[in-house]
């Protein structure tokens, strides 16, 4: 193995053992489960809309991350600066990115975990009736590629601060920040004032305007883009802020 | 050889590190002192490729710091200020988890664990969680991750802060063992400790570099240095003192206490490095029949000189302070 995959991989796999040793991962899931349940269900009546779809999970998803993605990444960067082992690390021959990627990576794929245990909705769609799977995993997707966006905008505000409840705020105002842009309400109300060409602008900085595509079975590279990119400036981001915070 | 030249470290106006320049080699152990604030801590968080330095160069080995970090670092073990650990892992987590990012695997990885747990005592707490561990405990293990891949270059800073005297002295004899094929700096606020195990001594204060050199020729700035106590019972001060100025290798004579018949008396040789006097004044007592209790040479004495150069020239005249010390570096 590459040196430089070892090291993420190993920081990665302690990020992960951090999870799931305190009981943060399991709060984490069982709230996450709970309230995905409770938007699809009782909120949006799943089974008045008669629907063989996932739209009315799917629907809630930007909503639901605004604060449970923060709550997975606040401490990303916050932590270690508080305890100081973040000198312990970056003393390790290991470089800065290494590290932000290792523990990106982690808390991404604990994301991942927390998102693939609602596979019984799908199970139940599939029961009830026959929904396109195609579309469904295209939810999906794009509600991981959502996460992630959500998570680096975490990772960078944890880079910021040693308090895990400033770093919390922040990248929850961030986010909202994000989804509002698309909010249609707002952007009738904007519409009001602006041009079409400046209410498109701001849209298209929305995490809700790309997520929507893939809601509807549509995986556009220009989304993917969206939010891969999102996810590489903000850790990108994440590095200049720990290089300044290093050179004091 | 870890050699550092002219590094300078700015904290907004101040200057933190102010043009230290030393080098330090395998087999020795560099102490390195000075008040708080001094600019010891980030002098080694330099060092060590945590911060770069505003100027300067840092020599690690044959790899250069600045240029060459991950290759530099991979020679280096670093003890942090406060020995931070991750507190959600167990000992034996943390170990492997430091093992591994040293790129050590498989059998060598568990081997260097398990020689680092019972260099660092550690058999006890190695499933225990990090955070229930006492400060002994969690400085040893943050110790342990330091010399887990035998580094050839260590630094510690306030490896023995926190710990009680026998965990003390364990550390110390282990700084001393490594010293032997390492090259070791350490920094510390405890004198002894420095006597101990220091083969040379760097004193920073306010960012400079105010004194280098050995233990011993530390103690030998001091102005008591070389001087020799004698206290004698059945004579008078008048007496002794007529009769010690006679002495060729004396030079002045001061005089320490005189209580019930006791006298003390400090006299100081003409010449610091030659031990004639001591020789002199043993004849002299025997040949004059005295009683006396003690005959003394004084070596000095490193918390007097510590102070003496690092206190504020304003403070320093004073004489409750101490004497007064002119160094020249």
């Amino acid at each position: 193995m590459n040196l430089a995959v070892r090291n993420i991989y190993t920081i990665a796999k302690r990020e992960m053992g951090g999870y799931f040793t305190s009981p943060v991962a399991y709060v984490f899931i069982v709230i996450f489960l709970i309230l995905a349940g409770v938007f699809t269900f009782p909120l949006s009546d799943f089974f008045a809309r008669n629907e063989a779809s996932l739209n009315a999970f799917f629907f809630w998803h930007c909503w639901l991350y605004l604060f449970l993605v923060p709550a997975v990444g606040m401490r990303l960067w916050s932590e270690e600066r508080r305890l100081g082992t973040i000198e312990l690390l970056l003393t390790m021959p290991v470089t800065g990115w290494q590290a932000i990627v290792g523990k990106f990576l982690a808390s991404w794929l604990f994301l991942g975990l927390a998102l693939a245990l609602t596979f019984p909705m799908v199970i139940t769609v599939n029961y009830l009736g026959n929904p396109d799977n195609g579309v469904i995993f295209c939810g999906y997707l794009g509600s991981f590629l959502m996460a992630g966006a959500y998570l680096a905008v975490s990772c960078l505000t944890s880079a910021i601060t040693r308090s895990q409840v400033v770093s919390f705020i922040l990248s929850v105002v961030l986010c909202l920040a994000l989804v509002m842009a698309g909010w249609p309400p707002l952007n009738d109300m904007l519409s009001q004032w602006f041009s079409s060409g400046v209410i498109n602008a701001v849209a298209s900085i929305s995490v809700m305007t790309h997520f929507s595509q893939f809601q509807r079975g549509i995986i556009d590279s220009g989304d993917i883009v969206f939010f891969l990119g999102l996810i590489f400036f903000c850790l990108f981001t994440t590095g200049v802020v720990i290089r300044s915070y290093r050179a004091g | 050889m870890i050699k550092i030249e002219n590094l300078v470290k700015l904290f907004g106006s101040k200057r933190a590190v102010d043009d230290i320049s030393f080098t330090v080699g395998k087999g020795e152990v560099l102490g390195f002192l000075g008040p708080n604030g001094a600019g010891k801590s980030t002098t080694m968080r330099m060092i060590t490729g945590f911060i770069p330095p505003d100027s300067g160069s840092i020599r690690v080995g044959e790899f250069d710091m600045l240029t060459d970090p991950i290759r530099a670092k991979q020679t280096l073990g670093y003890l942090p200020e406060n020995a931070p650990l991750y507190t959600d892992m167990t000992v034996y987590g943390f170990l492997n988890f430091a093992a591994e990012l040293r790129g050590l695997r498989g059998a060598d990885r568990k081997k260097a664990v398990h020689s680092a747990i019972e260099t660092c005592f550690l058999e006890s707490v190695i499933h225990q969680n990090v955070d229930t561990l006492s400060k002994g405990f969690r400085h040893r293990a943050c110790f342990a991750q330091s010399i887990l891949h035998d580094p050839e270059y260590l630094i510690l800073d306030e490896p023995t802060d926190g710990l009680d005297p026998n965990q003390k002295h364990e550390v110390r004899s282990l700084i001393r063992n490594m010293g032997k094929r390492k090259a070791i700096i350490f920094s510390t606020h405890i004198l002894e400790e420095v006597l101990e195990v220091c083969t040379r001594t760097i004193i920073i204060d306010r960012g400079s570099i105010v004194a280098n050199g050995s233990p011993s020729q530390l103690k030998a700035m001091h102005p008591d240095y070389g001087s020799i106590l004698i206290t004698v019972r059945n004579v008078t001060e008048a007496e002794l003192r007529d009769k010690l100025k006679t002495l060729s290798a004396a030079a002045q004579i001061e005089s320490v206490k005189n209580k019930d018949e006791v006298v003390t008396l400090r006299v100081y040789p003409k010449d610091k490095k030659s031990s004639g006097l001591a020789t002199q004044m043993a004849e002299l007592a025997i040949q004059s029949g005295w009683k006396f209790d003690e005959l003394h040479t004084d070596d000095g004495r490193l918390d007097e000189v510590f102070r003496a150069i690092t206190l504020p020239d304003t403070v320093k005249k004073s004489k409750k302070d101490g004497p007064v010390i002119t160094v020249n570096v």
